[in-house]
């Protein structure tokens, strides 16, 4: 299925040669003898980029039909009497396209399977991919791709902590991002997100990175080049990522492929790097880890930082009842004003008795509890019997161990953002979702604070002596 | 001779959705504008030639004859005997296509028919949005 008018797309593809511009495993192509790349009967000829030659013959081509037929004359993969043909199909309920792609062939006995998942998946479905980036590229289908020599690493700065400790630890390097090598990609960077994880590596209490080494979990940018197998980014595409390895506080860099998802032309990258790792995780806690419903009390902490204000917002916006924890009145005041009905400004981790009063007595259906440790005692008061104690963070220590559930019949997850996003269509789907929160106003993202890439030591003091509210935003 | 094509994708797998509309006899169960429905001289429903019978909501009787069925493409033919739309020559096929990315289905509705000079417009547009694009949405929210 392609989100694009049928004739835009049909534009693309009658054109026999067109190939070498949006199918990721095609190379050079040309059209032999100087023949119109519409012309039945003309061949085309052209290598895959993992070096096989293929020719190829135009049989039938129909512009009512928007269909089009062709075989192989000549491959260099032990590939006999294959003909393939390709059908597109309007979809009238919103102006998409359904391509339909089709063909037989025959290989050596023992082969069938390979040869079946290589031309369904490797053609096929990487093809899709492939058209669907290149019509994002606008109408004019040009490519805005920056010209890089091919294979040549890039220089750049990154901020890396040369030692586990304070701020201080933080020193702007120079660094090489290398040539994106297969499902790799890589990033001219804009734009990168702060988190309380980049704290915790940089202390050591997170064993992600050994010094020297970069840190940050998540940025935006504009793709330089991709490696040899990914379908789903074209050099010029917007971009964002949220994911592990650390080292996401640089100008260049380059990583897999697989977590970075294209922008929509609505989303400013300075928002995308606010928003991908705070807004995944609003996403699968709101609504894979526990399913809020209309009229649940939820309880979310640290309900002014940059999770808990999107929790608070998605919540109510679900129509869940949201009381919050904070740590001053004024966080109370961005609190409320993002849907948190209840902020209570709790000291010293002190909030059970306030949410039972709240809740006459009944407790909360779902606790978000970031804090950890200290908190544990008064989360499992605040909890309504069978309730869902969802810890995803550990701002105050890693537990030792949880209380007693059973004083509450209680439920509890640890949940991890990471293995949520580690599936290609399952974070696509987070990611879509959240945009469209995004897009509704469901969710907003308010960046209060910006500093330059190289002054990631100052977001990091200002962040710990929690002097901020929301979203940091480092801009390179 | 008019002809309408309406379209749409349906997030179920195709056979999930055949199973729904393979039914000659079960316009009522999935259509949200037919009230009740029957198979005349008590033939079984997915015998080719067996003619449906049923009252649409608003009152209207139609009388359809299926002309085609194939569990194997997931399409069915049929054709107008009797209806208050002033058509003629009407025949339809519905047909469902497996989305291999995703295991969604792309589902499809046509229709060809002869009616009165200037009433084709409207008889287009009737038939394309109020029959089968309202049917498709009905479906879409019961296999979701």
């Amino acid at each position: 299925m392609i989100d694009a008018p049928i004739a835009r797309v049909w534009e693309v593809l009658r054109d026999f040669n067109s190939h070498g511009a949006w199918h990721p495993a095609v190379g050079e192509s040309q059209i032999e003898a100087g023949e119109a790349a519409d012309r039945v009967g003309c061949v085309r000829s052209f290598f895959l980029k993992d070096g096989n030659h293929i020719r190829e013959q135009l049989l039938a081509l129909s512009d009512r039909d928007y269909s089009f037929t062709y075989c192989i004359l000549e491959a260099t993969l032990p590939m006999r009497r294959y003909v393939a043909t390709v059908q597109l199909k309007r979809v009238t309920d919103g102006e998409r396209t359904f391509w339909h792609w089709e063909s037989t062939f025959e290989v050596p006995r023992d082969r069938e399977r390979e040869f079946a998942d290589l031309v369904g998946r490797g053609v096929y479905e990487a093809g899709f991919e492939g058209l669907r980036a290149y019509l994002r590229r606008g109408p004019t289908g040009v490519r805005a791709a920056p010209a890089l020599p091919p294979g040549e690493p890039l220089a750049g700065q990154a901020v890396v902590a040369t030692a586990f400790g304070g701020p201080e630890v933080l020193e702007v390097r120079p660094v090489q991002a290398p040539a994106p090598g297969p499902g790799q990609v890589r990033i001219r960077q804009t734009a990168v997100g702060v988190n309380f994880i980049d704290v915790y590596i940089r202390r050591g209490e997170y064993r992600m990175i050994e010094p020297p080494a970069a840190i940050g979990m998540e940025a935006a940018g504009v793709v330089l080049d991709v490696g040899p197998g990914v379908a789903h980014l074209l050099p010029g595409d917007r971009v964002a990522y949220a994911c592990p390895p650390p080292g996401a506080y640089a100008t260049v860099r380059t990583l897999a492929a697989d977590p970075v998802v294209v922008l929509p032309e609505d989303v400013a990258e300075e928002t995308a790097a606010a928003l991908m790792l705070k807004g995944l995780t609003a996403e699968y806690l709101l609504h894979r880890t526990h399913r809020v419903r209309a009229g649940d009390w939820v309880l979310v902490h640290a309900a002014a930082g940059g999770v808990g204000l999107l929790l608070c917002q998605w919540a109510r916006a679900l129509g869940a009842r949201v009381i919050g924890t904070v740590s001053s009145e004024e966080k109370a005041r961005v609190a409320r004003a993002h849907g948190c009905e209840f902020p209570i400004v709790a000291r010293g981790y002190r909030f059970a008795e306030e949410v039972r009063r709240v809740t006459d007595g009944q407790g909360v259906e779902v606790i978000y509890d970031g804090l950890g440790r200290e908190a544990a005692a008064e989360n499992l008061e605040s909890l309504a019997i069978g309730g869902h104690w969802v810890a995803f963070g550990q701002a105050s220590g890693a537990h030792e161990r949880f209380p007693d559930l059973a004083a509450k019949s209680a439920t509890l997850s640890r949940p991890v953002l990471f293995h949520f996003t580690a599936g290609r269509a399952r974070l696509k789907e987070m990611a879509e979702r959240m945009f469209g929160a995004l897009r509704s106003g469901t969710i907003r993202v308010e960046i209060r604070h910006r500093y330059a890439l190289v002054a990631a030591a100052e977001a990091h003091r200002d962040l710990e002596a929690r002097r901020t509210i929301g979203p940091i935003v480092l801009l390179a | 001779m008019v002809k309408v094509y309406t379209s749409c994708v349906i997030e179920a797998p195709a056979e999930r959705v055949w199973a729904r509309i393979r039914d000659f006899n079960a316009l009522a169960q999935w259509t949200p504008f037919v009230a009740d429905s029957r198979i005349e001289g008590g033939l079984p429903s997915d015998k080719v030639g067996c003619v449906r019978n049923f009252r649409l909501k608003d009152g209207g009787v139609i009388r359809e004859q299926l002309l085609a069925l194939s569990d194997y493409d997931y399409q069915c033919t049929y054709s107008i005997l009797e209806s208050p739309m002033g058509v003629e020559n009407y025949v339809a096929t519905l047909k469902l296509t497996p989305v291999t990315e995703g295991n969604r289905t792309f589902a499809e509705w046509w229709a060809e028919f002869d009616c009165a000079p200037g009433r084709e417009r409207e008889l287009a547009r009737r038939i394309g949005e109020e029959v089968f694009q309202a049917a498709f949405d009905s479906l879409k929210a019961l296999v979701r």
